[in-house]
């Protein structure tokens, strides 16, 4: 474990949460379907929870602070992937489509 | 009761009548009786609060060293403040005792007196400022506010002299009144700023208590190198106020025209309350001209001014025919008796004769405005059944026709048989009104004896006897100049006050009626002789405040009250003056002027009444016509300023402002056009192309804005993330 630390530096973690950010962000703005617009989101909040284990682990590791966060962010990315997909289905219900290009319900 | 309850009950005195002014004017003017209740039952609940104040301060022995009161800041002035209070010391508490008093009575009367006149409610409305500011006045501790309840009380008396407005007579005499005042208030306003310039304080206590003050006052040399000290110059100053507002020569040519108003207003502003509170004033800065020297300039002043005015109003007085104007010289009169006792120091004679005064002429006024409303009753009655009806009319059908409208100062009406118009306030019209109104005869005849003196029995004879003995023993017997002057003077004067009241007791209500109209008089209702019953009480009795310790059996009588008020109010003075031993000179000369008079009087119209047409025993006088013309002086005020004012106004207005004011404000306008019209293209195209412009602006940030709108949830995801790499561009990069 202690190679493993040695071996691997910070930033390169850094590098994979940033591409898998960048992916998820990509995947948010760009697809044409709402649940792969929901896995976006999904991989983004991966994205920073690996920064915030990458750092805990790295910078302050005898505090838990880091761990707790991780945590707190798997638990609000479940409830949100619940809460997201079940609007999915509702929507689909509603218009029979999940393409988010075509729902302006929001506009004013 | 604790001097906090005390100091709040002398804050809440003036509020009732002021507040029933207020409520009148705006809320109740269309409602007669609810406004006049209102009126009268504001002026009882100051009376009872100031009864309160004054019952339970007057056994105080050092209330004039330690006066009750209370104050508040008021004006910020840079570094220091303007406090304004109240307090009551033994001078204002025996106002507090006379003021509410004498008004309450007068409101009562007024409920009778003014009942059929149309303007019922101003007429409340008015007096009840009027009184509100005497109260404010009398509770004051300092000049400021004294100045303007002062001018509050001035205004009043304009806007009630000029009460039936209708009349030419009545609005002249009010602007009369005004503008003449005006002249003593200005002198008044200019010795107040220059005593706050001296002093840095306009309270009486602060000043004319603090023997510092008054010794530098008393070493300031006055402005402008006079040659007196500024506080004989600043007591002069005040004097100037007193003497406008207390009628004294030469100004004191408003209040007989004054007597165009409604006659309550005749005996509350002009004989019992406004008038005394000049007086008042200068009682009150009595220390200062005390500072001034007691032979000074100031004094004389005083002296010399107050004894003329008392023998011109007492001369005057004599040639007059109109009631209530030989009641109005003889008020100058009596006024002039105040100051001129004010003049040679005597300065309890002078408050003392200032309280009796207040009450036998307010009762002389009410009961001679009951005159006039009998007669008026008479004369309506005579023209209504265009008869020459004659004494034993029924009584009956007398009663049926007392409801009728107009009466008392109203303009008269020329549907007089004989042609020209019927004056209900002219003796010469009345006679033998003592079988018609025999409460009115009793009250006047009780209210003439006190003015005349009549000795022992009436209040009258106390305070004139007080000023007698003041004068008699610093000019007689210590030898000064002026008090033996002036009582040389007064003695004279009052001896033709008891003359002309006796002239005037006789030709009103002695001997046969001397026209239809008094033939036909009838009794007023209650609450007119009500008023007038009370204060012939006071006019008898109130002069027992004030017996010397020594006077011969009736100092035995009042025992340890003899001298109270002196006791009382000499403590407002830093040196208490020596009680004067009993002397039986001047009071040998007080009853002597007042009895001789009164005989006089008697033999010449009591003993052989006037008839009808027969002329007047005053008329073959050679000085008739210049005693009658009032000395002329109104005409030569009219030579001296009216017609010169007038000259210049009219030339003014030809002239300069035709020529010039008239073409400077033509030109002006022209120039003001011009201006204006570049004003408005000025407006077109920066002001309103400038807020085109911005809402052109705004139109179109509000339509790109509208654009991002789009509702799509990835659309919005965008904005933010550009929205947070502008951010972190702006920190990271820019913000370093």
């Amino acid at each position: 474990m202690q190679n493993v630390l040695n071996g691997i530096p910070l930033w390169w973690y850094l590098v994979v949460s940033s591409a898998l950010f960048c992916i998820g962000l990509y995947g948010t703005l760009a697809r044409k379907n709402a649940i792969a617009l929901l896995m976006g989101v999904e991989l983004m909040l991966n994205a920073a929870n690996i920064n915030l284990i990458a750092f805990w682990r790295y910078l302050a590791p005898a505090s838990s602070g880091g761990l707790a966060f991780a945590a707190f962010v798997l638990v609000v990315a479940a409830a949100e992937a619940a809460v997201g997909l079940a609007l999915v289905i509702s929507v689909y219900r509603a218009t029979r489509s999940i393409d988010p290009e075509k729902l302006d319900k929001m506009k004013l | 009761m604790s001097h906090e309850s005390i100091t709040t009950l002398l804050w809440l005195a003036p509020l009732p009548p002021l507040l029933a002014f207020a409520v009148i004017a705006l809320f109740t003017n269309r409602y007669r009786q609810t406004s006049s209740t209102i009126a009268v039952l504001s002026m009882v609940a100051s009376l009872v609060m100031s009864f309160v104040v004054f019952f339970n301060v007057w056994q105080m022995k050092d209330l004039g060293k330690k006066p009750i009161g209370g104050q508040i800041g008021w004006l910020p002035t840079g570094e220091t403040v303007l406090n304004i209070g109240v307090v009551v010391d033994p001078l204002g508490a025996t106002f507090l005792f006379m003021v509410p008093l004498a008004c309450t009575l007068i409101f009562i009367y007024s409920v009778g007196y003014m009942s059929a006149d149309p303007r019922y409610t101003r007429f409340f409305a008015y007096l009840s400022l009027f009184a509100g500011s005497m109260m404010g006045l009398v509770v004051s501790d300092n000049l400021l506010t004294l100045f303007i309840f002062w001018e509050l009380m001035g205004f009043c008396s304009y806007s009630l002299i000029g009460f039936f407005y209708q009349k030419p007579s009545a609005y002249k005499a009010a602007v009369k009144a005004f503008m003449t005042t005006r002249v003593g208030d200005m002198l008044l306003l200019l010795g107040m700023v220059y005593l706050y310039a001296q002093t840095g304080t306009l309270n009486f206590h602060e000043i004319l208590r603090n023997e510092e003050v008054l010794k530098s006052l008393a070493a300031a040399p006055a402005v402008l190198g006079l040659g007196i000290s500024a506080a004989g110059l600043i007591a002069i100053l005040i004097f100037g106020g007193t003497v406008g507002k207390s009628a004294q020569w030469p100004l004191h040519v408003w209040l007989p025209d004054a007597m165009e108003g409604p006659t309550p207003v005749s005996a509350m502003i002009h004989a019992a309350t406004m008038v005394s509170a000049g007086i008042f004033m200068l009682l009150r800065f009595f220390p200062l001209l005390v500072a001034s020297g007691e032979h000074g300039t100031a004094f004389t002043l005083v002296g010399l001014i107050g004894a003329f005015t008392a023998f011109l109003g007492a001369t005057i007085a004599v040639a007059q025919y109109d009631i209530k104007r030989v009641l109005a010289f003889s008020t100058i009169s009596q006024l002039g008796f105040m100051v001129a006792a004010v003049g040679i120091g005597a300065y309890v004679a002078a408050a003392f004769h200032l309280l009796t005064h207040a009450f036998f002429k307010a009762l002389l006024f009410l009961a001679s405005g009951s005159v006039i409303h009998g007669v008026e009753h008479g004369h309506h009655h005579v023209s209504h059944h265009g008869h020459s009806g004659h004494a034993g009319h029924s009584e009956h059908e007398h009663d049926a026709h007392d409801g009728h409208g107009h009466h008392g100062d109203h303009p008269h009406h020329d549907d007089d048989q004989a042609g020209h118009a019927f004056d209900p306030q002219d003796m010469r019209n009345m006679g033998g009104l003592r079988h018609r109104m025999p409460v009115t005869f009793a009250t006047f005849l009780i209210g003439g004896l006190a003015l005349a003196g009549f000795p022992f029995i009436t209040a009258g004879f106390w305070s004139k006897d007080e000023i007698f003995a003041d004068a008699y023993y610093h000019g007689l017997v210590k030898g000064d100049g002026l008090a033996t002057l002036v009582f040389v003077v007064l003695v004279l004067s009052a001896l033709m006050t008891a003359f002309y009241t006796m002239r005037q007791i006789a030709m009103t209500f002695l001997g046969q009626p001397r026209s239809e109209a008094a033939a036909h008089a009838s009794e007023s209702v209650p609450s007119m002789t009500f008023p007038l019953i009370v204060l012939s009480v006071f006019a008898l009795f109130i002069g027992f405040i004030n017996i010397p310790k020594d006077f011969p059996v009736f100092g035995a009588l009042v025992g340890d009250g003899a001298y109270w008020l002196k006791n009382f109010i000499a403590s407002m003075l830093l040196e208490k003056p020596e009680p004067l031993a009993f002397n039986p000179v001047p009071v040998l000369f007080s009853i002597g002027v007042a009895l001789g008079g009164l005989a006089l009087g008697w033999y010449v119209y009591a003993r052989n009444p006037l008839q009808a047409g027969q002329t007047d025993p005053v008329e073959k006088l050679p000085v008739f016509n210049f005693l009658a013309n009032r000395w002329y002086w109104d005409e030569l005020y009219r030579k001296i300023f009216v017609n010169p004012l007038q000259a210049i106004a009219d030339n003014y207005s030809r002239v300069v402002d035709k020529n010039v004011i008239d073409r400077i404000l033509e030109g002006g306008y022209a120039l003001g056009a011009r201006v204006t019209r570049g004003f408005a293209e000025f407006d077109r195209v920066v002001i309103t192309g400038f807020s085109d412009a911005m809402g052109r602006l705004f139109r179109g940030l509000g339509d790109w804005g509208r654009e991002l709108q789009t509702g799509q949830v990835q659309s919005y995801l965008l904005s933010g993330l550009v929205m947070v790499i502008a951010i972190l561009v702006f920190f990271l990069f820019l913000f370093q």
